[in-house]
């Protein structure tokens, strides 16, 4: 099973992984320290697979990529929010993070609920209260990046100028 | 027609743009910074192409230097070693990546600045299209030259009136932070405009842009008038013939009218920047360090706002004051003009230039229990340290006022009608 990790509001990028930490760009190194602040035990139980759910505007505050390669460092899945601070977003969909942005979802999963997640469809199945929820499309150009596994994959097959054609 | 984004967006594209279409756009300047130029040659060096056009990349070491640990040492050592490989022109190690890049002209009205750092919001001062991003984009754009952006809606925010004595640029745009909240701007372009701004000299303008970041917004602009033209042709190697562009016939999805003339000191409290509140309801609460530096309030008019304060006074021996210029240049002219001498005779401790301390690197932590009032932009828990510290954001004279008590203080309690407002 896939269990989700619940995070507030307003999750913020020092709080995802504070500005003090982020003198190493090793996802793992990095993944040691994610959320050690307001979810210490996140860390020492989080397993392969699990999903983090947050609420409005999450990962917002600095550029740093540094937040959403500590998350995928730790092994999660996915981030499920209502919905995502700008930069945040970019910098997931370009690292290869898979983000699903779904209000319903994370207004009603709870921390510990049995979570599965269809990525390519947005589809998720809450197995702990059996609701089912569908999260927002991607936009097309998003998705290529999303396929390609991040920016950096679709620059080595292809152009630029593809990612809008 | 077309709101100041649109216009700018439509002028680089070659045709009429609008809110919600996606673009890619060719960047003028690509900036990074010791923080995140190492992610950025990482994805540099996995894509495996080439540099476009070496002039379009500014790189910058403020964040942690000079280097207070090995580890950020080996940044800097990462990113010089890539520079002399590369050959690139433009490394600065002379202070705040943003306000350098204004300082040495890199930011003119109706260009396009992309920055790995989240106050990149900061150029729209100047009329431009500034943004922050994520290192591995910048890393893409050194290759590419080019970035998509969705044309963002507007936010118009016109401000009416003039402040008061002893409320400054800095009270007016936490009170907009307190009114729009966190994410109120999300996504969005937040364009300022009106009489107040109209009025404002360059050195307070840049506050509205730079803090635009914390409301979530994807930028934040002023349109170029004759006060950004003056500025760019004598504070800056910039030269003209610089581009008018201004909304035309703008379509806003919301629009905000503040009269600014009865707004007191506001102070934006611990844990966030929307948790606002006029200067009153905080009176007196006790404060260990003052700090006045940052990409937002550490230039020469906010030092010498401090120094006017603090001139011939002493600071609270048990509150730290620690003051970071913005830049070298404003640095030198601090010095230069006596201010530096005035605060350090004051008990003030004058740091150089960079931005260790916002990010609680060096320069300032904090302790666990610890109280810091600044004059930054951003009041994150345990942005500048210990989780158990809290951080209240304030102008320069409320910091200045703060630092003589070691209580969160009321400029206007102390300030003469000698000194300048």
């Amino acid at each position: 099973m896939a269990k989700a990790w619940t995070f507030g509001e307003n999750m913020n990028t020092d709080e995802i992984i504070p500005g003090r930490y982020n003198i190493t760009i090793d996802p793992l190194e990095l993944a040691k320290n994610v959320f050690c602040e307001v979810k210490p035990e996140y860390t020492k139980n989080v397993i392969a697979g699990d999903v983090i759910v947050g609420g409005q505007n999450f990962g917002c505050g600095s550029s740093r990529e540094h937040a959403p390669i500590a998350i995928k460092g730790s092994q999660a899945k996915c981030v499920i929010a209502a919905s995502f601070a700008r930069i945040f977003f970019r910098n997931a969909i370009n690292i290869g993070l898979p983000i699903l942005e779904c209000p319903e979802a994370a207004a009603d999963i709870s921390e510990g609920d049995d979570i599965e997640v269809n990525l390519s469809t947005g589809q998720i199945v809450n197995h702990t209260n059996g609701h089912h929820y569908q999260a927002r499309p991607l936009p097309d150009f998003v998705l290529k990046i999303a396929e390609a596994g991040g920016i950096v994959n679709f620059l080595k097959a292809h152009d630029i100028q593809e990612l809008l054609s | 027609m077309g709101t100041l984004i649109e216009e700018i967006f439509s002028q680089r594209a070659g045709r009429r743009v609008q809110s919600g279409e996606i673009l890619l756009l060719n960047v003028d300047y690509i900036m990074s910074h010791d923080n995140t130029t190492p992610l950025a040659i990482k994805a540099f060096r996995e894509i495996g192409k080439p540099i476009l056009d070496k002039n379009k990349i500014v790189l910058h070491l403020d964040h942690a230097y000079p280097a207070p640990n090995v580890l950020a040492a080996e940044n800097h050592r990462k990113i010089l070693d890539f520079v002399k490989e590369q050959g690139l022109p433009y490394l600065f190690k002379q202070g705040v990546c943003h306000q350098v890049m204004i300082e040495e002209g890199f930011v003119t009205p109706g260009s396009i600045v992309i920055g790995a750092d989240s106050h990149s919001n900061t150029y729209g001062a100047m009329g431009a299209f500034g943004t922050g991003l994520g290192s591995t984009e910048i890393g893409v754009a050194w290759i590419t030259g080019k970035c998509w952006f969705k044309v963002p809606e507007t936010i118009r925010v016109e401000l009416h009136g003039q402040t008061q004595p002893g409320v400054y640029a800095k009270d007016v745009m936490i009170h907009i932070a307190g009114l729009l909240g966190m994410d109120g701007g999300t996504y969005r372009s937040v364009e300022f405009g009106g009489e107040y701004i109209e009025n404002l000299p360059m050195h307070e303008r840049i506050i509205f842009p730079n803090m635009s970041t914390e409301i979530g917004a994807k930028c934040g602009l002023i349109a170029a008038d004759a006060v950004t033209m003056h500025y760019l042709e004598n504070e800056t190697p910039a030269r003209g013939p610089f581009e008018s562009i201004f909304p035309v016939s703008p379509h806003y999805e919301r629009r905000l009218d503040i009269d600014v003339s009865n707004l007191p000191p506001q102070v934006a409290c611990h844990p966030d920047v929307d948790n606002v509140k006029p200067l009153t309801e905080v009176e007196g609460l006790e404060v260990h360090e003052v700090y006045v530096g940052t990409c937002t309030n550490a230039r020469y008019e906010d030092l010498e706002i401090v120094a006017n304060i603090l001139k011939g006074k002493r600071v609270n021996p048990l509150t730290r004051v620690i003051i970071t210029p913005a830049s070298a240049r404003i640095y030198k002219k601090a010095m230069k003009n006596g201010l530096i001498e005035i605060l350090m005779d004051a008990g003030c401790t004058v740091t150089g230039t960079g931005c260790g301390a916002c990010i609680g690197r060096h320069g300032g932590i904090l302790a666990p229990g610890e109280r810091a009032l600044t004059t930054m932009n951003r009041n994150f828990v345990g942005r500048m340290g210990s989780p158990l510290s809290e951080i209240y954001l304030a102008s320069p004279a409320t910091a200045a006022a703060t630092a003589l008590t070691g209580r969160i203080t009321d400029p206007r309690s102390i300030m003469e009608t000698t000194i300048k407002h």
